[in-house]
């Protein structure tokens, strides 16, 4: 786990230890497996991966029923079952993870079924005294695949050694005459023998505790075949379970009336009226943030209303009555954060990178270009909004949640009633949704403190209009970004500054000094190829809180940098794909944020080629119709957009066409990233045209989907997605789909009708252009 | 008053709050849990189901308009073991990605392939569900699959 990413994870709750812990419990060298005999025969191979210094007979001493929770397990049948560790949330992991140990197994795909594993954790052992019983479980930061790829491989590997010693055994043969295939063992003989009718006497085997050989990639059956997503009968015929669908019984469902101005508390409230609604059972009080203490930290004031069901919860909320008392933002608004942000990029900000000497080229130069660019704040607006459901029986608790960090629920769960951890029960359902919203455990937290006040089990239910007034919102932020030409209209320096609400909002831990750090990848394109380069921070006061949204800061600066590219190609004269394809011809540099440690422009470069020789570039387009470009390099993969784009006389962009190429090293699953890459497409142009949540008088005016349109199938291009062959070590692609797709649409939008995007969203301001064009 | 109707071939009576919307009545009564909250104005769908043969977003509904009247959810689409020809479409064409808006978006189709066997691309795209994940490509692929599976379906029988 890089960085970067941990520090998503710590942000839900501040606390340390346990990604700490996942550090030193990678499996692989110094991790092992333990198989043993199944309670109904065939093997079970459950991954157990203790720190180095545990020794094996404290562990199975202390936790003699641990390898219950099962990895893989094949059946006398022949029936393998796969564990899925990973919340899914749509980016496809419960596909895709058990691919890597099939491959490796050598199973028979269409033997295989794929089961949810609870949250895994062992303890005991060195301090902090936790670790993960399956390797990390989390969702964030596309680091799925890339942390999975050799130890769940491994895995399987391990496994079909197994299989193939006690065929070994079996027959007396050396085990190198043995080969397997499809959920088979063969011998050189012809004899074969079916997974199934050797998983007993595996069981017995030793487990290697050495890194087995792996297949080569061309050798790959599994491996790089598109395969379809393995829930999808249940989804298709509402079986599908996700977070908000568990009713233990005797809950009570809550909806929480929270307090609408930034930061601000509960005056006084009166709960007569609502508690004579019939169904209504209780009203209770929850603490909003109190400085930094790490249980309420990313929590909002209220006031709760508990009922029998959900309709009756929600007339008791409509029935409170609450005076809220000011948290000291009343004056803040879009307008006023607008304002902020001039204000800063009028001078000078913390400079976080300073190559050559920008200033002595900016005074030699005479072709200056500049220009403005803004990103509002966005809501992740999951489909299913947030919510957890909580049993506390004593000295033990269940929760399950649709979640992205389980193991961040559970340590907040025992922080909130000091219940064990290992007597927390943490089930993940599939999550309708993540997009970043579910790295905080803010719903969990209130789901238990009202479990833990009111005595019963909790359902806790968010409105739409609660996750869009009470989010972790992508920041705000406008940046400034000028560059020097020189005759051939390449930039000879470049100055970036950006004013942004960094997402590390409420983060003692995070010094001012370095808040800057989430808002800026100073070695992100075009670092490292225009020589001389300056980028700049300065901080956006606002007091709307924030998070990572979706491949976080790529967002805003992609479209920000590569608008600007944009600019600087019609600038300088040039055609935008010529002038990328230059810059691109680099070798491959450092790269020291999350998707380092390297970066290849000239990755990058193919993507960028692929996207043009697939859209036509140089072909000659129907009247009022242009095309746009844009790539990016975003946790490790690479992606270009080409749209071609007109616009109407009515101001509403029509995109004809929307290419995307993308290399995220060796595809896993093709399927499941054709399925990211349209998705995130979609994801970034539905942002890109007509998504902002607005501000005034410290408190968010945008109410239900109505006021935050969401593409609808009607404006949603189809997206013809390319994927690059490569045999790079694969990395996840749930985030690449999104920075290139607004700049692709504003620079196709400028070469259809010459109107350049700067603003986002588009939302109104085309119309109006054209209107002011046309008159 | 008791309101009596019937979902998914299921007599059944309420005697709560008749102004109940029906979603919360399907997922908290009935538990026909496939029916998902979104939005709760009638914005985004995920709360589709059919009221006598009719897509209606059932957040928008009071529970007393079913009332003497057949409920199907999509726990009701397919006819015991044999999947909607939507249902099938949707697991060749690989759409679900979180799977969430699914249910309403299968149950919208249903209606619209039910009033129109053979839709053209504009009907198809005119379907206002909303997915937060960005499936409509292959939403679209899959109503005009199940609308070629439902001919030969005909055929065949
Ligand atoms: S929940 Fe009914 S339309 Fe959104
Ligand atoms: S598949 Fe996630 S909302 Fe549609």
């Amino acid at each position: 786990m890089n960085a970067h990413i941990r520090e998503d994870w710590e942000s839900a709750d501040a606390f340390e230890a346990l990604m700490k812990t996942g550090e030193s419990i990678r499996f692989g060298r110094r991790g092992f497996l333990k198989a043993c005999a199944g309670a109904g025969g065939g093997l079970l191979l459950g991954a157990w991966l203790p720190a180095a210094a545990w020794a094996d007979a404290s562990v199975a001493g202390a936790h003699p029923g641990a390898l219950v929770g099962l990895f893989v397990r094949i059946g006398r049948d022949g029936k393998i079952v796969i564990g899925a560790r990973s919340p899914e949330i749509g980016q496809g992991v419960k596909t895709s993870l058990p691919m890597l140990i099939a491959e490796e197994l050598d199973a028979d795909w269409d033997m295989v079924s794929v089961e949810q594993l609870p949250l895994g954790l062992v303890f005991g052992g060195p301090p902090p005294g936790v670790a993960w019983k399956w390797g990390p479980q989390g969702a964030g930061g596309s680091t799925n695949i890339p942390d999975a790829w050799q130890e769940l491989r491994q895995a399987g590997a391990r496994a079909r050694r197994m299989l193939l010693e006690a065929a070994a055994k079996r027959w007396d043969v050396p085990l190198d005459q043995l080969r397997t295939d499809k959920g088979r063992v063969l011998g050189a003989d012809g004899r074969s023998l079916g997974y199934g009718e050797l998983a007993d006497a595996a069981a017995a085997i030793p487990v290697p505790t050495a890194d087995v050989e792996l297949k080569k990639p061309e050798a790959f059956r599994i491996i790089g075949t598109p395969r379809r997503v393995v829930d999808a009968e249940d989804i298709v015929t509402g079986k599908a379970r996700y977070g908000i669908d568990t009713m233990a019984p005797g809950t009570l469902v809550a909806v929480i009336a929270r307090c609408p101005l930034f930061e601000g508390g509960v005056k006084r409230f009166d709960a007569t009226a609502a508690l004579a609604i019939p169904g209504v059972r209780q009203v209770l009080p929850l603490p909003g943030p109190k400085g930094s203490e790490p249980i309420t930290q990313n929590l909002v004031a209220g006031v709760a209303v508990l009922a029998d069901d959900t309709w009756a919860a929600l007339k008791g909320r409509k029935a409170l009555k609450i005076e809220w008392e000011s948290g000291g933002h009343d004056a803040e608004s879009t307008q006023s954060l607008d304002a902020q942000c001039q204000r800063l990029l009028a001078g000078k900000g913390q400079v976080v990178r300073n190559d050559g000497d920008i200033d002595a080229v900016l005074k030699a130069s005479d072709r200056l270009i500049e220009a403005t660019y803004r990103v509002p704040f966005v809501a992740h607006a999951p489909l299913e909004p947030p919510g957890a459901c909580v049993a506390i029986d004593k000295d033990s608790m269940r929760i399950v949640a649709s979640m992205q960090m389980p193991g961040g629920a559970s340590r907040m769960a025992n922080a909130i009633t000091g219940i064990d951890r290992s007597k927390i029960e943490v089930i993940m359902p599939r999550v309708g949704g993540g997009f970043g919203r579910r790295l905080s455990n803010d719903f969990v937290a209130e789901a238990v403190l009202l479990a833990k006040a009111s005595g019963k089990p909790v359902k806790l239910m968010w409105t739409r209009e609660d996750d869009l007034a009470h989010d972790f919102f992508r920041p705000f932020g406008q940046q400034h970004l000028s560059a020097t030409l020189d005759g051939d209209g390449m930039p000879t320096s470049w100055r970036q500054h950006l004013a942004s609400a960094s997402k590390y909002h409420r983060r003692p831990d995070v010094k001012p000094e370095e808040l800057w750090t989430a808002e800026l990848y100073p070695d992100d394109f075009p670092a490292g190829i225009v020589k001389n380069l300056r980028v700049e921070w300065s901080a956006v006061h606002s007091g709307m809180t924030r998070g990572s949204w979706r491949a976080p800061a790529h967002t805003a600066n992609a479209f920000a940098v590569e608008s600007f590219i944009d600019e600087i190609a019609h600038a300088g004269k040039q055609d935008p794909l010529a002038l990328r394809l230059k810059l691109l011809d680099h070798d491959t540099m450092d790269y020291g944020q999350h998707g380092g440690p390297k970066f290849s422009p000239r990755r990058l470069r193919e993507v960028v080629r692929i996207v043009a020789e697939k859209i036509g570039w140089q072909r000659k387009l129907p009247k009022g119709h242009g095309l746009g470009i844009a790539s990016h390099f975003t946790f490790g993969g690479y992606t270009a957009h080409a749209m071609e784009v007109s616009v109407g006389k009515d101001g509403i962009p029509v995109i004809h066409r929307c290419v995307c190429a993308v290399d995220v090293g060796q595809p896993v699953n093709p399927l499941g990233i054709e399925a990211q890459m349209m998705g995130g497409t979609i994801d970034g142009l539905s942002t890109a045209m007509d998504l902002e949540i607005r501000i005034d008088k410290g408190r968010i005016t945008t109410g239900n989907f109505p006021d935050y349109p969401l593409l609808r199938s009607a404006r949603a291009p189809d997206v013809e997605v390319h994927i690059v062959a490569s045999r790079e070590s694969p990395s996840g692609a749930g985030e690449m789909g999104i920075p290139t797709a607004a700049p692709a649409l504003a620079n196709a939008i400028f070469a259809a009708c010459g109107i350049r995007i700067r603003r986002l969203p588009i939302g109104k301001q085309l119309v109006e252009a054209v209107h002011a064009k046309r008159a | 008053m008791a309101i009596e109707f019937v979902v998914n071939g299921k007599d059944m009576t309420f005697e709560g709050d008749p102004e109940m919307p029906l979603l919360w009545y399907l997922r908290d009564h009935a538990q026909t849990l496939g029916v998902k909250y979104g939005c709760g104005v009638g914005a985004c769908g995920a709360c589709t189901v059919h009221l006598d043969g009719g897509a209606v977003r059932s957040c928008s509904v009071p529970v007393s308009a079913a009332a003497g009247r057949k409920v199907t959810t999509i726990e009701g689409l397919a006819q015991g073991d044999t999947l909607h020809a939507l249902q099938r479409a949707w697991i060749e064409e690989d759409v679900p990605q979180c799977g969430y808006c699914q249910a309403g978006q299968i149950m919208a189709a249903a209606d619209l392939l039910a009033r129109t066997p053979d839709p053209g691309d504009d009907e198809i795209t005119a379907l206002t569900n909303l997915c937060r994940c960005g499936t409509y490509p292959r939403i679209r692929k899959a109503i005009r699959r199940a609308a070629g599976l439902r001919k030969a379906d005909e055929v065949k029988a």
